[in-house]
């Protein structure tokens, strides 16, 4: 088909021979196996650093903000430092999924799912700071425009503090809605492979009776379009915003109209960087290197290069401005960045953001994995800088310098910041464990158009798909039990007898005596059903299994007919072979 | 009331195009297909309208700026207007540049949560519903075609057997 097509030129985005099922396969085996001992290392050091930050968060609260590093001169410091940091890192996710799909570009669907899943989770954990900062936490909701007993006393929709609030609770619960939709096809995917009964009514509840009709799926799309013409400038919008609240105040080093783009370029630029961090471990944990290639990395490095570029671009006008616009405490205020005691900081910032960037002109360097993860802790650790530099070097020389000061955070800043992170990590890696983690529905519609198996097919000049002429099954169904009570084909039944007992005899009989049956449901892609059917053929044991090659797959989806190749693709053999030896 | 239903499974989306398309030009009804992506081009193939879901968007996002525009009115300039920062709140359109982010956050809010809202309602999709695919493999790698049978079960079972289905089911099915 005409809509299949992809210039020759472009590389293939799903590599390996997949077809539709491999891709369920790849994408369903994280969740259906189990958790390895690394992921529990993680999740153990993530938890105790969760826990850690949730100690300091009651210390805080429980004794005041006086248990900051906070005073009378920089009164604002960590805690919107890292506000910025985690709402700028959640920019990504949506940028991937609505900015992408608006332009089209098809390898974001190996990566929109965790890049949404990270910006949920690093907004979430944005959100954290501002509540912590009121102190009275339980009084949050006073943010809110509600009818008071205050004589009326509304909230200012003058302040972009309070923007923030619409900005930040709109951005959180549209990217929130707009991941969960895309999440619906594939977690029925889930519930439709799941064996237990637990698994399948969990995945049937989250994926609200998705079933996949041709009108479901026009409105899907419809729906993620719009969705996606939505979120593109509220992704943009959420940044100005963020930058609004240093931008209307008079402090020298905030009150800049640069501020809003400079914003944006730079939260898309460490956004990206955490995707990179996050998805270069996940692909090699989850066996994932046929869905997020390099090209997916290198495409990521350049988005970053771009950005840092234009990073670098706003600091130098920044400078620029401060010197054009004649305004001595302006000026001081950039000289005392990148010369007064906070130099370090500065410097860091611009090594980090301006310089690192820049290596990804080589192609040598950007399609190298381990140098596109050292670059994006290299660019998560100076977006970090950024915002301390905005933000505390501008307010420690204040316009009286009898009150000059420094700023040193205590354990409990620290703690806090730690804290989110581990929080981060958490949630995410609960999310690798039980989330479809790539987008697999809308991988399998560009499978023939950018998959590897079907490029091939399609340079050697052969048809994509074939339409057999071979008679179908025919069967009756009640729909009661959905049990085949009448096999239209009766002949199927006899050959079912001599197939069975010619495999039987190349990978070798169960003697009940002697032996003792194993639980085939251990190997992946066996089910209760095709265990029970199994059993039935004369199949017990692991050992039995392990024999079977291509032949006896053959023949064993002649006798079943339940699910052709499956058997194959799953690599029974081999599991059963490993199953067989830790026996 | 039950009726009676035949379903053709096919393992790829352009046999299925090809049979969606045999079975129009044969003028039967074609009840439902269930896919496990997006094939580009069923709707039309199956004849299906075109969704308005768009549509409501907008009209949501209207209502999602007046209702900010009201609720602004109202609190900064007749219920308590205020002096801040010497600049008094004495009409709404001299002072709406301060109320664009609301009005802005508000439409995109309203727009895209009651859109997704009318859809998931649409499309029948909530906690605790039921999946209504016929077979499990639908959200796999298969496709399936549902034709409603009158009278006509041969004659259906030879065209979808011709249309390269790898297999077919005839099945009585509930009505809601």
């Amino acid at each position: 088909m005409a809509s299949h097509y992809e210039a020759p030129i472009r590389k293939p985005l799903v590599i390996g021979d997949k077809g539709y099922h491999d891709v369920t396969v790849d994408i369903a085996a994280p969740v259906e196996g189990r958790a390895n001992k690394h992921w529990w290392i993680v999740f153990s050091i993530a938890l105790a650093a969760f826990l850690w930050g949730v100690g300091c968060i009651i210390y805080t609260i429980s004794t005041g903000i006086g248990t900051w590093g906070l005073n009378k001169t920089v009164n604002w410091a960590w805690d919107i430092t890292n506000f910025v940091w985690w709402v700028g890192i959640g920019h990504a996710g949506t940028l991937i999924s609505a900015v992408l799909l608006l332009f089209r570009q098809k390898w974001r669907m190996a990566i929109n799912r965790s890049a949404e899943a990270m910006t949920i989770f690093s907004v979430i954990q944005a959100g954290l700071f501002p509540i912590i900062h009121m102190g009275r936490p339980w009084l949050a909701y006073w943010v809110l425009p509600i009818p008071n007993q205050f004589g009326s006393l509304w909230v200012n929709f003058n302040s972009p503090l309070l923007w923030d609030v619409f900005a930040i609770s709109t951005y959180l619960s549209v990217s929130l809605v707009f991941w969960w939709t895309g999440l619906l096809p594939d977690f029925a995917m889930l519930r439709d492979r799941a064996v237990l009964p637990f698994q399948k009514k969990i995945y049937g509840l989250l994926s609200f009776g998705w079933s996949g009709r041709a009108k479901d799926w026009q409105r899907f799309e419809e729906v993620s379009l719009v969705l996606a013409g939505l979120a593109t400038p509220l992704v943009l919008s959420v940044h100005t915003i963020v930058s609004f609240d240093f931008a209307t105040s008079v402090i020298p080093g905030w009150h800049t109209t640069i501020f809003p783009p400079y914003f944006v370029a730079g939260a898309i630029f460490s956004g990206f960087a955490m995707v990179n961090t996050l998805l270069i471990i996940m692909r090699k944990v989850c066996s994932l290197e046929d869905y997020i290639t390099v090209q997916h990395i290198e495409l990521m490095n350049i988005v970053i290069m771009l950005t840092g570029s234009i990073v670098g671009c706003a600091y130098i006008t920044e400078l620029f401005m401060a010197w054009y616009s004649g305004v001595e405490y302006e000026q001081y205020a950039f000289l005392n960045r990148a010369t007064g005691p906070y130099w370090w900081a500065y410097w860091s910032m611009m090594t980090c953001n301006v310089f690192s960037p820049q290596f990804m002109w080589f192609k040598k360097l950007r399609t190298s994995i381990m140098f596109s993860f050292f670059i994006s802790i290299v660019v998560n650790i100076g977006m970090w800088f950024e915002r301390f530099v905005i933000i505390v070097t501008s307010l420690h020389r204040d316009y009286l310098p009898s009150s000059w000061t420094m700023f040193s955070p205590t354990f409990v800043d620290i703690g806090i910041f730690i804290g989110t992170i581990g929080f981060f990590f958490v949630l995410f890696l609960l999310y690798a464990r039980t989330f479809p983690v790539i987008a697999q529905a809308e991988v399998k519609s560009i499978l023939k158009s950018s998959g590897s198996r079907y490029k091939k097919l399609r340079d050697a000049g052969q048809p994509l798909y074939q339409i057999s002429n071979e008679a179908p099954k025919v069967s009756l169904v009640t729909p009661a039990k959905a049990e085949k009570v009448e096999d239209i084909n009766q002949e199927t039944v006899a050959t079912d007898k001599k197939d069975a007992s010619s495999l039987l005899a190349s990978i070798g009989t169960f003697d009940a005596a002697t032996q003792t049956a194993d639980d085939l449901k251990k190997v992946k892609g066996i089910g209760p059903k095709m265990e029970q059917t199994l059993n039935q053929i004369g199949i017990f044991t692991f050992a039995q299994v392990s024999r079977m090659t291509a032949t006896e797959y053959d023949m064993l989806d002649s006798i079943t007919e339940a699910f052709p190749g499956r058997a194959q693709r799953d690599d029974w053999a081999g599991q059963a072979k490993t199953l067989n030896n830790n026996k | 009331m039950a009726s009676k239903v035949i379903q053709a499974f096919y393992n790829d989306d352009d046999v299925l195009m090809h049979a969606v398309k045999k079975v129009k030009a044969a003028k039967h009804h074609i009840e439902e297909v269930y896919c496990p992506f997006p094939v580009h081009g069923l709707d039309k193939a199956m004849g299906l309208e075109p969704t308005r879901l768009a549509i409501t968007a907008f009209m949501y996002g209207c209502v999602g700026i007046t209702v900010a525009v009201v609720m602004m009115n109202f609190i900064m300039i007749e219920d308590w207007p205020q002096d801040i920062g010497g600049k008094p709140s004495f009409s709404y359109i001299e002072n709406m540049p301060a109320f664009v982010p609301i009005m802005f956050e508000l439409t995109v809010f309203f727009a895209a949560h009651l859109m997704v809202i009318t859809f998931y309602l649409r499309s029948r999709l909530w906690p605790f519903k039921e999946a209504e695919n016929p077979d499990v493999r639908t959200t796999d790698d298969h496709f399936l075609m549902e034709i409603e049978i009158h009278d006509n079960e041969s004659e259906l079972r030879d065209l979808l057997a011709g249309t390269g289905a790898v297999e077919i089911n005839i099945s009585e099915k509930d009505l809601h």
